[in-house]
């Protein structure tokens, strides 16, 4: 019903606003082109510069309204650099958008047309444009500079006491896999993946290697202060492991691993108090449109002392281990509110039961 | 007194004269004139209504899915009496809000911005400002829109589909693309997309190649290439964009129907099906192999978008600044680069897909290169405008606007182009932003420039100003209200191509924000759909043009008659004696084109 009476209204509106602009073209006509021109002019150019005043305003005050829910202090040291990266691109984009945008509206303002004024012929001015190539260049060299050198210290080899981990996507839920005692991963097929028989990742039990090694569903626990190398692999579509408050990124192609490195600042229990947040945890997210259950495909990590972890993977019973037991697998305690999307289970029923 | 005749009084007497004056010399059916018409300016106003049609359609997709993102609670049950089982419960079904976004993608950026933009634009200004009397085959260009028409059946009956249409985004990378068993819309509805894009890329060959030609080969006496109209220039480039990038799009999607259909692994490796439990065999494909076969057209395809745009934003501000346009040899030089760059900056869209990064960084410097010859054009159409006399024509007003935009746009393009910020930003609103202000806004801004302009030599009638202006100043104010505050989205990490954000602790805050843009999206919908209706209202009921030069500029196309015939003049084609762009020449308003240059006048 009220579908219909807005379109009423819309219609109506509509209505009134094409009589409007008849009337107006015929009084127009009335009045003499030159004078409805004129008119008309000034009307627009006003415009022009109520809408630069008010564009202006308007961008301080969407800033005031959203700064304080955008960033944060970054969670990884990678994080920092890219936050630098960021406020440095935004100084300077930020000048070169307000000087242009303000003579852009205030030209057409100050330029309209009169009758006394006669344009000035100015075809062109080699020097004039020779400055406004060269400046811009050098302010992307500097952009370049600065982009490159956080670049490869972000990509670069992963130090060698890097803890790793391996993440995997599939449709719609993270499996983590860690080495176990050995720090060696175990031989994996895909052709060997079997839900039913709790291999998710079809590791061969062949290879002693993977006897130790947990695989977790949806939530990966890393060690505060310790670089972490996540090697990340997906088992159905392309995938892409969003660490928001990492500030890092990597897409989950299957058939060919990634890897991405970062080393944790604060402990989730740490942010939850910096944040005043008792219900905070860092989140990994899908960032490449994976199908139909794309936008439910969280994961979680917990940052944790090394005590903790120490604790925690004692605790975690190996894939082989729960394999051999012969029963199907109880998913990991803190997995159950994290990664409740089962294979089965269609993504809207997940999202109600929410 | 009626009104038509308050209005049209004046207009009669000059109409009559010119109409039927050309040579009628050959006899034309209803089917040769308005359906498999040859004529240039026929074909041209078949894209630009196609575009239009597909405009309206792919604007109202993205209301619904705007529904969706401002209202994830709300069930709109009018939503289930027209969708059926894809709005059960009047909620979109996720596959359907795929779908839904999937489409609008496609069907704007290729259906509208490419062929809606280029067909209509090429088509109507390539033989009138080189002074041709048609294309140099009039016979592939009515074939060019009639595949384009081909292609759009094709890709509006994939909606009808019992698994509705593709849905994999509109980049529609393998695997999810490939396999039917992982997405609906990866069933017969990608099938269709496939076909539809390949039909879509030949129209678009067969256009490209006659608009080069022609330019090349058509001009009349005296137009030298240093004197064609920077519009000509533009279409140009992004012919020659279009014909060297369109056939890596094809080839990658024929290799991408290989292995949906014939058991090929050019992009599939060790992939588990979960629904059927079943390993697939492929093994040793890329999927990464598509991405760049797909972003080797996909970035030349933005400056397929915006050249066309920049050139006739360049003409329409010379002509109501009443000035030349400032450094038209560095308007050329600018765009000639950018159309160089574009080809080589494919990969920043995969800077975090594993790429190796000593070759991403190559692309970082390339891509920011491009923003050296965007921001000389940028300061050239501010000197344009410096010391001008402007009118605030409603195409003047747009490309003021354009302007506004793609300064916006673009200055975003350098953090996104920057790996180091790419990887916060990658897949996040700050890129949806990006790209709906520089390609999609700005893109749209030179069209209407273009239409609000030239319409009166389509039609020999104006579009209604007031509605003109009420159209400009909601879509600038609502676009920057839309558009804007999505950066800030961005910023926050949140990801695109979500339906829903109420499970997520760092990206459901902005509930009311969402719920905001969606109400302006609606509002600055309906005011396209204004604009739409002016234009069809003004075809039959718009104030007549009464001289053939409304605008008083300077371009060959307004020496032709009000309403041209085929072949557009009626004796000899005019010869050209000076460039375009004489503006406020030695205390003239104007100069045309055709006015041989008299000794007296000062040299620039």
């Amino acid at each position: 019903m009220s579908t219909i009476f807005l379109l009423l209204i819309l219609l109506l509106g509509f209505l009134i606003t094409f009589q409007i602009a008849k009337a107006n073209e015929y009084v127009g006509i009335l009045k003499g082109e030159k004078k409805n021109f004129e008119q008309n002019n000034r009307i627009n150019g006003f415009l022009m510069i109520v809408f630069l005043v008010l564009g202006l305003i308007g961008v301080y005050w969407c800033n005031e309204l959203f700064k304080g829910k955008i960033l944060g202090e970054a969670a990884s040291e990678h994080g920092d650099k890219i936050d630098t990266m960021l406020y440095i691109t935004l100084g300077i984009t930020g000048a070169v958008f307000f000087v242009t945008q303000i003579l852009l509206f205030w030209f057409a303002y100050r330029y309209q047309y009169s009758e006394k004024r006669t344009a000035f012929y100015y075809p062109h001015n080699n020097k004039l444009e020779l400055i406004w190539t060269v400046i811009p260049a050098i302010a992307l060299t500097v952009l370049v500079g600065f982009g490159l050198y956080y670049w490869f210290r972000i990509t670069g080899d992963a130090p060698k006491d890097a803890m790793e981990v391996e993440i995997t996507g599939r449709q719609f839920a993270w499996l983590v896999r860690y080495p176990g005692k050995d720090n060696t991963f175990g031989k994996k097929y895909f052709q060997n993946i079997s839900d039913k028989d709790d291999n998710q990742l079809g590791l061969l039990w062949d290879d002693p290697a993977s006897h130790d090694d947990i695989v977790v569903n949806g939530t990966m626990y890393l060690v505060v202060g310790k670089p972490v190398k996540l090697i990340i692999n997906s088992r159905d579509v392309i995938h892409d492991v969003g660490l928001v408050h990492f500030r890092m990124k990597m897409d989950a192609v299957p058939g060919t691993p990634t890897t991405m490195w970062f080393t944790p600042k604060f402990t989730t229990e740490e942010m939850r108090k910096k944040l005043n947040d008792p219900e905070f945890d860092y989140e990994i997210s899908c960032n490449q449109m994976c199908g139909k259950g794309h936008y439910t495909m969280r994961g979680i990590v917990k940052v944790v002392t090394p005590d903790e972890f120490i604790l925690w993977r004692a605790k975690e019973k190996p894939n082989y281990a729960r394999v051999m037991a012969g029963k199907p697998a109880p998913p990991s305690t803190d997995t159950t509110k994290v990664s409740s999307v089962k294979p089965s289970e269609t993504p809207s029923s997940v999202a109600k039961s929410k | 007194m009626s009104n038509e005749t308050t209005i049209h009084v004046p207009a009669e007497v000059v109409h009559e004269l010119h109409v039927e004056e050309h040579g009628a010399h050959h006899k034309e059916s209803f089917i040769t004139k308005y359906v498999f018409s040859q004529d240039h300016k026929m074909i041209c106003k078949q894209f630009l209504i196609t575009g239009i049609i597909w405009a309206i359609l792919g604007g109202l997709m993205s209301v619904l899915f705007r529904l969706q993102l401002g209202y994830p609670e709300a069930s709109f049950p009018i939503l289930e009496d027209i969708f059926g089982k894809w709005a059960k419960g009047g909620k979109f079904t996720p596959e359907a809000y795929y779908a839904l976004v999937t489409m609008h993608g496609t069907v704007l950026v290729f259906f509208v911005l490419t062929g809606g933009l280029s067909g209509t634009f090429a088509n109507f200004l390539i033989p009138l400002q080189i002074g041709a009397r048609d294309m140099a085959s009039p016979f592939l260009n009515m074939l060019s829109y009639w595949f384009f028409w081909l292609a759009s059946v094709v890709i509006l009956s994939s909606f009808f589909l019992e698994t509705g249409p593709a849905s994999g985004g509109w980049t529609v990378y393998p695997p999810l693309s490939a396999l039917g068993q992982v997405n609906e819309g990866s069933k017969a509805g990608m099938d269709f997309w496939i076909i539809g894009m390949a039909l879509f890329v030949v129209s678009s060959l067969l256009g490209g190649l006659n608009y080069i030609s022609t330019i090349l080969n058509m001009r009349t006496k005296g137009m030298s290439m240093t004197r064609v109209p920077l519009t000509i220039w533009a279409i140009l480039f992004t012919a020659v964009l279009g014909v060297l990038s369109f056939p890596v799009l094809l080839s990658g999607l024929i290799l991408l129907l290989f292995d949906r259909h014939a058991g090929t692994s050019f992009y599939l490796s060790d992939i588990f099906v979960a629904s059927t439990q079943t390993a697939l065999p492929n093994e040793g494909g890329s999927a990464i192999l598509f991405q760049h076969l797909f972003w080797f057209l996909g970035h030349p395809e933005v400056y397929i978008i915006i050249l066309p745009a920049m050139g006739l934003v360049s003409e329409v501000m010379a002509v109501n600044s009443r000035k030349p346009i400032f450094g038209y040899m560095a308007m050329v030089g600018s765009l000639f680069a950018i159309a160089i760059l574009a080809f080589l900056v494919w990969a920043h869209h995969m800077f975090v897909t594993g790429l190796n990064p000593f070759l991403g960084s190559v692309f970082v410097l390339l891509t920011l290169l491009i923003a050296v010859p965007s921001a000389i054009k940028v300061f050239n159409w501010l000197t344009t405008l410096w010391r001008g006399n402007i009118r605030f024509t409603p195409a003047m007003l747009f490309a003021i606007g354009f302007v506004s935009m793609f300064i916006s746009g673009g200055l975003t393009g350098i953090f996104l182009g920057n790996s180091t910020l790419d990887i916060h930003l990658h897949d996040t609103y700050f890129v949806v932003a990006h790209f709906h202000i520089v390609m999609g806004v700005s893109a749209f801004f030179g069209m209407f420039c273009g239409i609000y302009h030239w319409y009166p030599k389509m039609y020999g009638r104006y579009l209604n100003n007031t509605m003109a202006y009420i159209h400009f100043w909601i879509t600038l104010a609502g676009a920057y209200l839309i558009f804007w505050p999505l950066h800030y989205e961005g910023l926050a990490g949140v990801p695109r191509r979500y339906l829903d954000y109420s499970n997520w602790h760092a990206f459901k805050n902005f509930l009311e924000l969402n719920r905001f843009i969606s109400t302006v999206a609606m509002i600055v919908f309906a005011v396209q759909l204004m604009f739409v209706f002016n234009f069809f209202y003004s075809i039959f009921k718009g104030r007549k043009v009464v001289t053939p030069n409304p605008w008083g500029a300077n371009t060959l196309e307004w020496t032709a008659p009000i309403r041209p015939g085929h072949g557009n003049w009626p004796g000899e084609i005019p010869e050209v004696y000076r460039w375009a762009y004489d503006y406020g020449k030695d205390g003239r308003s104007f100069i045309p084109q055709t006015e041989p240059v008299s000794p007296q006048e000062s040299k620039h």
